[in-house]
C-alpha cells in the first residue's frame, strides 16, 4: 500500500556525524557487501573492470569544500543514503504498491517482487537515495539493514546496520529517533542535528550533525613544535653566507 | 532528466490519441460507418501505441498490471486506470457510431471527459514530482491538455478550432518557459540546503562519490542535452505552432498541405517534449554541484 501511515510506532534511522566522518568509504563497502548477499536482489555492477565502471550502491560518500567568509576552508565528507522520510514522496508515487513505509518502525522498503522498475520513485526522491539495479530492473534502496537489526542469529553487537557497525571513526549512529530519551535523539538535541533540504517538506528521519567550529586558539603544544633552527648552521650556514657575499 | 525515447513517444502520441478521442466523443467530426472507423482507428493506434511504448522503459514490464492497484496515491496508477476507462467507454461509443449509425451522446461526453482526464493524469505524473521544480507547477497540466486538444482538433479535421488552438499552444509554450526558467531558483533548494552546511560558508563539490557516471547522474543530471536548448526552442515552436498555423489559414487549402502541417506539428511536439525532459533540473544534481 503506497499510502503513508499516519503514525509509526518507532522512527528508526541514522545520525551521521559530519564532524568525525573521515571519508574512508568503509560504510559504502560494508553496505554493498552485506546487501548484495542478503535482502533482495544482489547489487550488480556494470563493466566493473572496464574503462567506465558503474554499479548499484545504497550509500555514497560525497566530499565538499566549505569556504567561510573568514578563515580557512575545510573539507566535509558527506555520506548519503535513504533518510527514511516521514513524508516520503517516493512511496506515494509508486503505482504498484512495491514501495511502502512500515508502521512498526518507519523503515521505507521496496517489495521487489511487486516492483515494475518504472523509476518514478527515484525521480520523486530529492536526495538520490534510490538506484535502479541495471541487472534486475528493480529499485534498490537502503533497508536500514532490516535483516540485521532484528536478526537473532547474529550476536547482539552486530544487530545494527552494516554501515554503523563498520564505521571506524564512530561517525554513524543508529536508533529510534521517535523516542526522545534514546541516545540518538539526545545526540541530535545536543549537537543541533539537521535535516537535508527541509524546504521540500519530506521530514527526513535521519539527521546530520554539523561539523564543530574549528578552534581559533593555537594548541598548547604548539610552542614545543616551533622550528629549532631559524638561522642555518654549519655547512648550510657557510653556504648561505658565501652565496650572499657572491650575490 | 533523461529524455527516454519511449517516454517522449508515449506522452506525445497518447496525448494526440486521447485528444482525438475527446473530439470524437463530442461528435466532431460527425461521420459514421467506415470514415468514422478510420478516425477511431487512428485515435486508438496513437493512444494504445503510446501506452504500450511507455512499458518499454520498465525494468520488469511483465508485472505492469500491478500498476493499476495504487490509484489512491499514485498519479501513474490513476493515469493507467483512467486510460483503460476512457478506451473502454469510447470503444462502446465507437461501436454505436461505426456499426449501428447511432450516436449515444451521453456516452460520448463521458468518454470525452475520461479521455481528457487521462491526459490530465499523464501531466500529473510529472507535476507531482516536487524534486523537479520546473514540472511541479500548475502550468504543466495546462500545457499537456493544450497539446492534446490542439493535436486532437487537428487530427479530427476541425481546422476552425485547430488554427486558433495552434497559436494559443505556441504562446502558452513560451509562457511555460518564461515561468519555468525561474522555478528552480525560486524553489530555494541549493547545494547549501542540500548539504545543510550553508550556515558555515559557501559549499563546493570537492570530490564525487564515484569515478564514473551512475544511475542517478544518467537519469536525473542530464546536462548534455541543454547545450542547444535555445535553438531547439525556436525550431520547436516554429514547427509546433507557427508554420502549421500559416499552412492552415493561408489559402489555397489542400488536404496535402493539411497533412504537411500535421506532420510539422507532431515533429515540433516531439522536439519540445524532448526538451521538456532534457531541460528539467532535479534537486539531486545539487549534490553533484550541477543542475
Amino acid at each position: 500500500m503506497t499510502q503513508l501511515p499516519t503514525h509509526t510506532e518507532k522512527k528508526l534511522g541514522l545520525v551521521i556525524d559530519l564532524d568525525t566522518c573521515v571519508g574512508c568509504h568503509a560504510c559504502v563497502i560494508s553496505c554493498k557487501g552485506w546487501n548484495t548477499e542478503n535482502y533482495g536482489a544482489p547489487l550488480s555492477d556494470q563493466n566493473p573492470y572496464g574503462a567506465d565502471p558503474s554499479g548499484t550502491f545504497l550509500n555514497r560518500v560525497h566530499s565538499y569544500e566549505v569556504t567561510p567568509d573568514e578563515g580557512a576552508a575545510m573539507t566535509v565528507h558527506f555520506p548519503k543514503s535513504c533518510l527514511h522520510c516521514e513524508d516520503a514522496p517516493c512511496v506515494t508515487v509508486c503505482p504498484t504498491g512495491a514501495s511502502y513505509k512500515r508502521v512498526e518502525d518507519g523503515i521505507v522498503l521496496v517489495n521487489e517482487s511487486d516492483c515494475i522498475g518504472c523509476g518514478l520513485c527515484a525521480w520523486a526522491c530529492p536526495y538520490g537515495a534510490r538506484e535502479m539495479d541495471q541487472a534486475e530492473g528493480v529499485m534498490k534502496k537502503c533497508t536500514l539493514c532490516v535483516d540485521r537489526i532484528y536478526n537473532e542469529n547474529l550476536p547482539e553487537i552486530d544487530r545494527e546496520p552494516a554501515c554503523v557497525r563498520t564505521c571506524p571513526s564512530g561517525a554513524r549512529h543508529f536508533g529510534d529517533l521517535g523516542d526522545e530519551t534514546s541516545d540518538v535523539s539526545k545526540l541530535v538535541a545536543e549537537r543541533g542535528g539537521m535535516d537535508l533540504m527541509p524546504e521540500l517538506g519530506t521530514k527526513p528521519v535521519n539527521k546530520y550533525l554539523p561539523p564543530r567550529p574549528k578552534d581559533d586558539q593555537i594548541d598548547i603544544l604548539a610552542p614545543f613544535l616551533e622550528t629549532v633552527a631559524e638561522e642555518p648552521q654549519g655547512f648550510l650556514g657557510w653556504l648561505d653566507k658565501t652565496l650572499e657575499r657572491i650575490g | 532528466m533523461h529524455p527516454a525515447p519511449s517516454i517522449i513517444f508515449f506522452t506525445v502520441f497518447s496525448g494526440l490519441g486521447f485528444g482525438l478521442l475527446t473530439f470524437l466523443g463530442f461528435g466532431k467530426p460527425d461521420y459514421s460507418g467506415f470514415t468514422a472507423f478510420i478516425f477511431f482507428l487512428i485515435a486508438y493506434v496513437f493512444a494504445v501505441g503510446g501506452l504500450v511504448s511507455s512499458t518499454f522503459h520498465l525494468g520488469n514490464p511483465q508485472r505492469a498490471l500491478k500498476a493499476f492497484s495504487q490509484w489512491r496515491s499514485s498519479w501513474l496508477s490513476r493515469e493507467g486506470c483512467l486510460a483503460v476507462a476512457a478506451l473502454t467507454v469510447m470503444g462502446i461509443y465507437a461501436i454505436g457510431v461505426v456499426f449501428l449509425d447511432t450516436r449515444w451522446t451521453l456516452l460520448g461526453l463521458v468518454g470525452a471527459a475520461l479521455s481528457l482526464a487521462t491526459v490530465f493524469g499523464t501531466s500529473m505524473i510529472y507535476t507531482q514530482i516536487t524534486t523537479v521544480p520546473r514540472w511541479s507547477h500548475w502550468t504543466t497540466p495546462v500545457l499537456f491538455i493544450l497539446y492534446a486538444l490542439t493535436g486532437g482538433a487537428f487530427l479530427a479535421g476541425q481546422t476552425s478550432i485547430a488554427a486558433p488552438m495552434l497559436l494559443l499552444l505556441g504562446v502558452f509554450q513560451c509562457v511555460y518557459w518564461i515561468i519555468g526558467d525561474k522555478l528552480f531558483s525560486a524553489s530555494g533548494s541549493t547545494i547549501e540546503t542540500a548539504t545543510g552546511l550553508g550556515s558555515m560558508g559557501k559549499i563546493r563539490m570537492f570530490e564525487a562519490p564515484h569515478s564514473s557516471k551512475n544511475y542517478l547522474m544518467k537519469e536525473m543530471v542530464h546536462v548534455v542535452g541543454r547545450k542547444h536548448a535555445r535553438t531547439l526552442r525556436i525550431i520547436g515552436v516554429l514547427c509546433l505552432s507557427l508554420l502549421p498555423y500559416l499552412l492552415l489559414v493561408l489559402p489555397p487549402f489542400y488536404h496535402l498541405i493539411s497533412l504537411l502541417a500535421l506532420l510539422l506539428h507532431i515533429g515540433g511536439a516531439l522536439i519540445l517534449r524532448w526538451l521538456f525532459f532534457a531541460e528539467a533540473e532535479h534537486t539531486v544534481g545539487l549534490y553533484y554541484g550541477q543542475r
